[in-house]
């Protein structure tokens, strides 16, 4: 059907504005982002305001989108299925958050800056889709 | 004050992405999800458009500002090969990162998403604690 294209062309721009975004707000340095986590040192709080402002739009957007049926290009809204709070959520939300203080990069921040053509976010970028796949190949859930 | 207001300014631009992700394709703006989904060659035309995507964003703000964003990594190879595995992954067994629970989970009020952002700012902030605690 050719809503498939629309659908590549909406996923294009959404990601242009996310990555634009990122590169506004500041979230792409890693510094800042070691600097947001460091509570107990000199605290930066200024990427609360990235996730302040992000959380708030989209609140907005939910609003709206509660009302709609279904998406304007897809069939249906593909919501997580799942809603149990149960270990590997904790677990991996934990191993998470460590990679993301002890290298001040997550997947967004770390695939936006690969542009910039830095080596060691080549690395990580690297080392994250080697964890990915050593997840998805072992632990075996997909989505 | 004013990097506050641009920080605002680019979360804000990242809640209206998400949202429209999901207004006109219904998917949610998960990076790892998008990118553990490429890797498995899952819907590869969208998961490749949007990474495609995220990676003009910061050529759009050069085009704009004449300069490139900061990206000042301090980190040692070895720490960021290990962070690089973490995040991997870390992300793909909790269901989600900074985006998709941080964002649209937030704005949901999932309390999957709830419990992900905690966990992960809590032990974020303890990494963070030990790397400056090893380092001083």
């Amino acid at each position: 059907m050719k809503h498939t294209q629309l659908q590549v062309l909406a996923a294009l721009a959404a990601g242009t504005i996310f990555g634009f975004g990122l590169a506004l707000s500041g979230m792409l340095d890693p510094v800042r982002v070691q600097g947001f986590l460091d509570v107990f040192g000199a605290w930066d709080p200024s990427l609360a305001f990235v996730l302040g402002g992000a959380v708030a739009v989209a609140m907005g957007g939910m609003a709206f989108i509660r009302r709609m049926s279904r998406p304007l290009l897809a069939d249906s809204f593909h919501w997580p299925m799942d809603s149990r709070i149960d270990a590997p959520l904790v677990i991996g939300s934990a191993i998470f958050g460590l990679g993301w203080g002890l290298g001040g990069f997550c997947p967004g921040p770390a695939m936006a800056s690969l542009s910039l053509g830095l080596t060691p976010t080549l690395v990580f970028v690297a080392f994250m889709l080697a964890g990915m796949i050593a997840h998805d190949r072992f632990f075996g859930r997909t989505s | 004050m004013t990097s506050y207001l641009v920080s605002l300014l680019g979360g804000a631009l990242i809640g209206l992405s998400s949202t429209m992700l999901l207004i006109l394709n219904g998917r949610i703006a998960g990076i790892s999800g998008v990118v553990g989904r490429l890797a498995q060659g899952i819907n590869t035309g969208t998961n490749a458009a949007f990474v495609v995507g995220l990676l003009l964003g910061p050529v759009v703000y050069f085009a704009a500002f004449h300069h490139w964003p900061a990206v000042t990594i301090t980190a040692s190879l070895p720490l960021i090969m290990l962070a690089g595995l973490l995040v991997g992954f870390g992300s793909r067994m909790g269901s989600g990162c900074t985006s998709g629970h941080g964002v649209i989970g937030l704005a949901r009020s999932s309390p999957r998403s709830i419990v992900a952002v905690l966990t992960f700012l809590a032990s974020g902030i303890l990494a963070v604690a030990l790397l400056h605690g090893a380092l001083s």
